[in-house]
Parts: structure tokens; sequence; C-alpha cells
């Protein structure tokens, strides 16, 4: 059980309760105010470890990070127009959810870490803000290629004062002004109370996942087969930023996650809008069915076993 | 007491829409409307409001039915084709006609 981090099994429990069909429900205020609290927490968190470094040092990592990050999209839209035959509508929107990050993974794959006392480069979660972004212009832009009508202003707006920007990039600025002394008053609840409530929200993903598993059926097997191969394609892609980076094994460890990670909660919102036509059941049913439990599950343990190995080679 | 014959357009949708549709409503002509949270399952399967991508909102306006008949048009070219979206118009009663 080394390799395993417990909090997982709140969310195969949430899925076994979907499946089952208990009346078990995560009120929706709940979950809202759950992500609320873990996006801040996370935000808060980076913003503390940020102070400890010059700008600077974290500006060019980020910076490759970030273009390098663009890839993923780009290479994943071809492969689901031509092998996938999927309309162009749905293969810009999934290469958005695929080029976007997902948040819980990440904040799953810091508790991997933590767990195991493994650190890893407190900008990291600059990177998790930064990654938010990009994907989401880059799919919307892939997806209405030509189109006239694309209500642009909506679509950044969407994406630039949703919740999630707002909540991480505010609680990184708060972190980052008040510095560890600053925040220190308030660690017991955003900090100490941390695995708990992320614990409550899996417990919500389950539930959320099991109810999509219709969709799943209706997406057929190239999908089921995207949603694994291209995390660990855009795993192996963070390891070897991470590696060229020189970043520590923790850092390769979540950068990969990040890269393989996809968004079910920014980018679904920001794709409805901008991408009307692309049906939101196969893009949340393979980024948070499949692809999400393969990150918790198999992904994050893989990451950071291969990252091990990246730098006991030092290749 | 006197009543006077208004329409009542009731919207039911994604709740992803609902900036947008506000926007198009009041540009449309109505002067106010009212949006409650809805679950329910339609053509476009269960919307049950667990999750922000499920939900669904109620939005209803009262209005003249020249107002009601450019809503219904509107809506239905705009977005009938990609949202999960019900419209239906329904005779009423109301006071104070000079409000909607």
């Amino acid at each position: 059980m080394e390799n395993f981090e417990p909090v997982v099994l709140f969310f195969l429990l949430g899925v076994i309760a979907g499946l089952v069909r208990s009346d078990l429900k995560i009120p929706g205020v709940l979950y809202e105010s759950l992500s609320i609290f873990l996006l801040l927490a996370i935000g808060l968190k980076g913003g503390v470890e940020l102070a400890r470094y010059q700008l600077l040092d974290v500006a060019l990592p980020a910076l490759v990070v970030v273009i390098v990050g663009a890839l993923i999209p780009l290479a994943a839209f071809p492969i689901l127009r031509r092998i996938g035959k999927l309309s162009r509508a749905d293969a810009g929107s999934i290469a958005a959810h695929y080029g976007s990050v997902s948040v819980v993974t990440f904040a799953v794959g810091s508790a991997y870490l933590a767990r195991l006392g493994q650190v890893a480069e407190g900008y990291m979660t600059v990177f998790l803000v930064l990654l938010e972004l990009p994907a989401l212009v880059i799919g919307a832009l892939l997806a209405r290629h030509g189109e006239r009508g694309t209500p642009w202003g909506r679509v950044l707006h969407e994406v630039f004062a949703g919740k999630s920007i707002v909540l991480l990039l505010g609680g990184l600025v708060i972190g980052w002004l008040a510095g560890p002394d600053g925040i220190a008053p308030l660690d017991s609840v955003f900090f100490d109370l941390f695995k708990g409530l992320l614990a409550f929200f899996l417990l919500e993903m389950g539930l959320v996942a099991a109810s999509r598993i219709g969709d799943l059926r209706r997406a057929g097997v190239f999908l089921l087969l995207f949603a694994t191969l291209m995390p660990l394609a855009a795993g192996g892609l963070g390891l070897i930023t991470g590696q060229v980076l020189g970043l520590s094994v923790g850092g390769i460890t979540l950068l990969a996650t990040l890269y393989a990670s996809a968004s079910y909660i920014a980018a679904p919102a920001a794709m409805r809008i901008a991408v009307p036509a692309a049906n939101p059941a196969l893009s949340i049913g393979a980024a948070l069915g499949i692809t999400f439990p393969f990150n918790l599950i198999v992904g994050i343990p893989l990451y950071h076993r291969f990252a091990q190995h990246l730098q006991h080679a030092g290749v | 007491m006197e009543l006077t014959a208004r329409k009542l357009v009731t919207i039911v949708t994604e709740a992803a829409l609902e900036d947008t549709l506000v926007r198009d409503i009041e540009t449309l002509g109505a002067r106010g409307y009212t949006i409650t949270d809805a679950r329910g399952k339609g053509g476009r399967g269960k919307r049950d409001a667990t999750w922000a991508p499920h939900a669904n909102i109620r939005l209803e306006v009262l209005c003249g039915a020249n107002t009601a008949l450019a809503i219904c048009t509107a809506l239905r070219e705009r977005y009938s084709d990609n949202y999960s979206m019900v419209i239906y118009v329904g005779d009423v009663d109301v006071l104070r006609p000079e409000k909607f």
C-alpha cells in the first residue's frame, strides 16, 4: 500500500455508492463550498511557497512549461479528428479539456508526495494556474476554425473571471503578500483541514463519475483508449520537461501529473459557451470518467517512479 | 379588482446559459424575470444539478404577446440546436399590468 494514496479510496467509495444507486448525495451547495475551499487553499499554499523564491527564478521555467504544455492540445486535436473521427467541435473541446489541468489531480499528487516525505518546488502552483488557461483558448480556436460568431468576449470572461482562476490566483497573491508568518494563523483552516475536505470532494467526484458511466459506453473504444493513453503521453512529456528544467523528483512528478491531467471543472464551463456544438458528455465522460481515476490510481505513482528513475540515471 | 392578460414565458435550460439568456431577454424587451434552480429529465438526459455542468435553471418572464414571440423566436434560433432547452408560453392574468 506504500504507493497508494488513501484519500483516493473516497473516490472509489463514491463510485461504488453511485453504482449501487445509493441515496447518498452531496448537496450542490456543499460541492460548491468544497471547491471554493480547495482552490483557495491550493492558491494560498502556492503563494506562501512562492514567497521563498525570486520571481525571475520562476519566470523562465514557467514560460517553458506553458509553451511545452501548449503542445498537448495541439497534438490531441489531430488524433481525435483523424483516428477518432470526431467532429471538429468535439475534437477541439476534448483537446481543450486535456490541455488544461485538473486542480484536484494536482492536489492528490501533492498529498501523495507529502505522505512519502518528498518535497517539490514551491512554485508548482504557479504552473497549475498558468496551464489552466492557454489550452482552453487553443481548443476553442481549433474547434471553431474559420467560423464566425464565436462569443470571444464571453469565452475569455468565462476563462479569466471563472472562479477557479480568481480563487487560485487570488490565493496565490494573498499567500505571497502575507508570507508564511502572515498565513500561520489561518493554517488550521486552510492547511490542516485540507486533506479531510479533499476526501469529501473526491467522494462527490466518485458519485458524479459513476453517473457518467452511461456516457462512456456511448463514447466507444477509441475514447476509452485516448483517455488512458493521452495522460501517459502527456505525463511523459512532463517527465522530460521537468528533467530538462532540473526540477526535483517531487517537482518532476507534479509537472507530469499536471500535463497528464484533464480539466473537468474550468474546461466544461468554458467549452459549453465557446463551442456549443461539442457534446459535453464525451469530454466530461473521458476526462472525469476515465482520465481522472486513471491518474489517481495508476498515473501518479507511475510518474513518481519514473521521476525517481530519471533522477537516479542522471539523464 | 381588475386583471389583465399577459404571457408567461418559461424557459428551462442549462445553468451555463444564465448570463447570456438574461442579456438576450432584456434586449428583446423583457422588463423583469425570475430564475429558479431546477432539476429534471428530458431529451438530453437527466440533469440532476448534483454538479455544476449538470445544473438547470427555470427562467420565467411575464410580458406582452409580441415580446413573448420575439423571445421564443430568438432563443430557438440561437440555442435550441446545441443546448438543453425547453420553452413554453402560457396565458396568465396579472395585476398591475404596467410592470410587464
